[in-house]
């Protein structure tokens, strides 16, 4: 059974920069920072690309945002997916705002299975995809991984960790939730969100590159979707967090000892 | 009237503590907008958990009905949406744990209500309220307004203090629509563990990619100290402990009275999880890790080394 998926790829600043907040509060200083694909979203992409390979179907990768985000979409192509969406949307978006573009891009293209990252490293919100799987009356898997590590035998052989029933009708998803790993089984469609263990993602070859050049990628302006898209999760201002004083050093385990048992009183 | 649900969370009937720190921001907002606070248990052991939480002074409502005997979010969101329309609640609160992100934005989605998540404090006068929380792995701070009319956040439990054991609760039944699920629940498999709970001890000890996969140290130092363990994302990546125990930006947030950190560099995306600690011990070998920048007491020195001498020094104290 070919599966159809929707995969999301969100233009972020990459977690190697360093982030700071203009002095007037309205933003960040984007000099000298650099831009990726959100590191959730790749192993969304890296899943997708692992299902296809094994059952056969499509990657559909999409972004929202200005026209730089044309760069995570052939960064997605690159690795490997078939072809890209870019919603055209200039300002600030919030998930619910994402969800709804979403969601109308899923009534488009019927994917039988929507993959996203958990989280978005900049806003940091982890909502889209639980929202999106409401308003869609969809089954959510969120924080999928796998039993087996990033070190095992099954990562080196890129096996999906996302596990399709024998009828393809329903995805077994392994949940990295606290205090152990929760395994859940959504019929398909479903919207499922990714974390970190579930995979490794690949890097994109030079033929891949090539190749993506020529991929298919459809530009929509948001404005002609049907949804509001004004922001219902308002920044009012941006400030940065109390500093912590640090820097001490102690020069041996006996003087750390006493520090820790006559200064801080905490042993 | 601005009436406040508080969704709790338990397992087998015992409530846990993350939904007291939900109950206190849950009640701060019912103060500034006037309104009363309900709590909501849902699932197996409902009715115990929903005893407990009335110990702490709470109107507390159970259910739990066969479509929700475990937790699925699919099938609770339409639950909590349900009783938060008769309760007239116009917020919804919840612990930022994976439970409470997990359930929350979809609960609030059924709302029509915009959410916040991983609030750190409110903020604005009287009945306007606006919400802190971090973004960019805490390096900013954001004060956001939610402009639906009905609202919803999950706070950061180690941002609001639980809500003490108080007279004046109750628990009672509710009864709810069953909801129409299709997800299956198939299993949990469970990390076992004797040690406190990572987000509530007095004490972690973690490890990163300095241990080499060698956890015993680390782990030796941790039951020493009666403490929780943590580790780093290299640590869990490469599959030597549980990836329940990363702490970061993408894993638990922890603020105890004491971190050490053994073997971890201090990037941003770990420091996020635990800068919030009282004290902060770090033990690596190289003098120009960033995570000395923020320790208050920094060791120079091999972890394989400096643990079994300090824990010397704590077993000759005792
Ligand atoms: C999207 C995203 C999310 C992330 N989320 C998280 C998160 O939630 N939590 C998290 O921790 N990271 C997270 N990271 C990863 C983070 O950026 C770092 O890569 C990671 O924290 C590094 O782990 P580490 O400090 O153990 O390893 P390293 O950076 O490799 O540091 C190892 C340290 O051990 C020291 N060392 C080596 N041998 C010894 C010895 N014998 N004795 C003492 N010291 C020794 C070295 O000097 C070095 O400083 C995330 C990254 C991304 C991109
Ligand atoms: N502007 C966007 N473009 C593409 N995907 C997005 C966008 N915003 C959010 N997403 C997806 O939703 C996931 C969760 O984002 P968030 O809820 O913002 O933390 C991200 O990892 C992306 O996969």
């Amino acid at each position: 059974m070919p599966l159809k998926m929707l995969v999301t790829a969100k233009r972020v600043e990459d977690p190697e920069s360093k982030i700071a907040v203009k002095a007037d509060g309205s933003g960040i200083v984007t000099d000298g920072v650099n831009y990726k694909m959100n590191p959730f979203d790749e192993i969304a992409v890296e899943e997708a690309l692992r299902l296809k390979e094994k059952h056969g179907g499509e990657v559909v990768v999409a972004s929202i945002g200005g026209d730089k985000s044309m760069t995570e979409i052939r960064a997605a192509l690159a690795m490997g997916a078939d072809r890209g969406l870019l919603v055209k949307h200039e300002g600030a978006l919030d998930p619910m705002v994402a969800a709804a573009i979403l969601k109308v891009l899923v009534e488009q293209e019927k994917p039988d299975l929507v993959m996203l990252g958990k989280q978005s490293i900049d806003d940091d919100q982890n909502q889209t995809g639980q929202i999106l799987a409401e308003r869609l009356s969809w089954p959510q898997a969120t924080f999928a991984s796998k039993k087996e590590s990033l070190e095992s035998e099954a990562e080196q052989k890129k096996q999906p960790g996302l596990v399709l029933g024998g009828d393809g009708k329903r995805m077994q998803v392994v949940r990295e939730v606290d205090g152990g790993v929760e395994t859940v089984e959504v019929p398909l469609p479903a919207v499922v969100t990714v974390d970190l263990r579930l995979n490794k993602p690949r890097f994109a070859s030079l033929p891949g590159i090539m190749k993506a050049k020529k991929k298919e990628v459809k530009e929509l302006p948001a404005a002609g979707l049907g949804v509001d898209l004004s922001p219902k999760v308002v920044v009012r201002k941006l400030h940065a967090p109390p500093a912590r004083q640090g820097g001490v050093k102690v020069a041996d385990v006996a003087e750390l000892y006493a520090k820790l048992h006559q200064e801080a009183k905490v042993i | 009237m601005s009436n406040v649900l508080v969704l709790a969370e338990q397992s087998h009937g015992k409530l846990k503590k993350a939904t007291l720190s939900a109950l206190t921001a849950g009640r701060e907002v019912a103060k500034r907008s006037g309104g009363k606070v309900t709590a909501l248990v849902l699932g197996k052991g409902a009715a115990q958990a929903a005893e407990e939480l009335a110990g702490h002074g709470a109107e507390v409502k159970h259910a739990d009905v066969p479509a929700l005997e475990h937790y699925l979010a699919e099938a609770w969101a339409p639950v909590v949406a349900e009783v938060a329309q008769a309760a007239g609640a116009t917020w919804v609160v919840a612990a930022a744990t994976a439970f409470g992100k997990d359930l929350l934005p979809r609960a609030a989605a059924r709302l029509g209500a915009a959410a916040a998540t991983e609030v750190l404090a409110l903020a604005g006068e009287g009945a306007s309220v606006f919400l802190r929380r971090p973004m960019w792995a805490g390096n900013v701070i954001a004060e956001v307004e939610l402009t639906t009319p009905v609202k919803a956040f999950t706070v950061r439990p180690t941002e609001f203090a639980p809500a003490p054991k108080a007279a004046g609760g109750s628990a009672a039944a509710v009864a709810v629509s069953p909801p129409a699920v299709q997800t299956r629940f198939v299993e949990f498999q469970e990390v076992k563990s004797e040690r406190p709970e990572l987000t509530e001890a007095r004490v972690v000890v973690s490890g990163g990619r300095g241990t080499k996969g060698d956890f015993k140290e680390v782990e030796a130092l941790a039951d020493d100290l009666g403490a929780a363990v943590g580790a780093s994302r290299a640590a869990v990546d490469a599959g030597w402990v549980p990836n329940d125990w990363q702490v970061g930006q993408t894993g638990k947030v922890v603020a105890p009275e004491l971190y050490v950190a053994a073997g971890i560099s201090g990037a941003i995306q770990h420091v996020a999880g635990m800068k919030g600690a009282k004290v902060i011990v770090a033990i690596n070998k190289d003098p120009e890790a960033p995570i000395f920048q923020i320790a208050d007491y920094g060791l120079v020195a091999d972890l394989f080394k400096a643990i079994p001498e300090l824990r010397e020094k704590v077993k000759a104290s005792k």
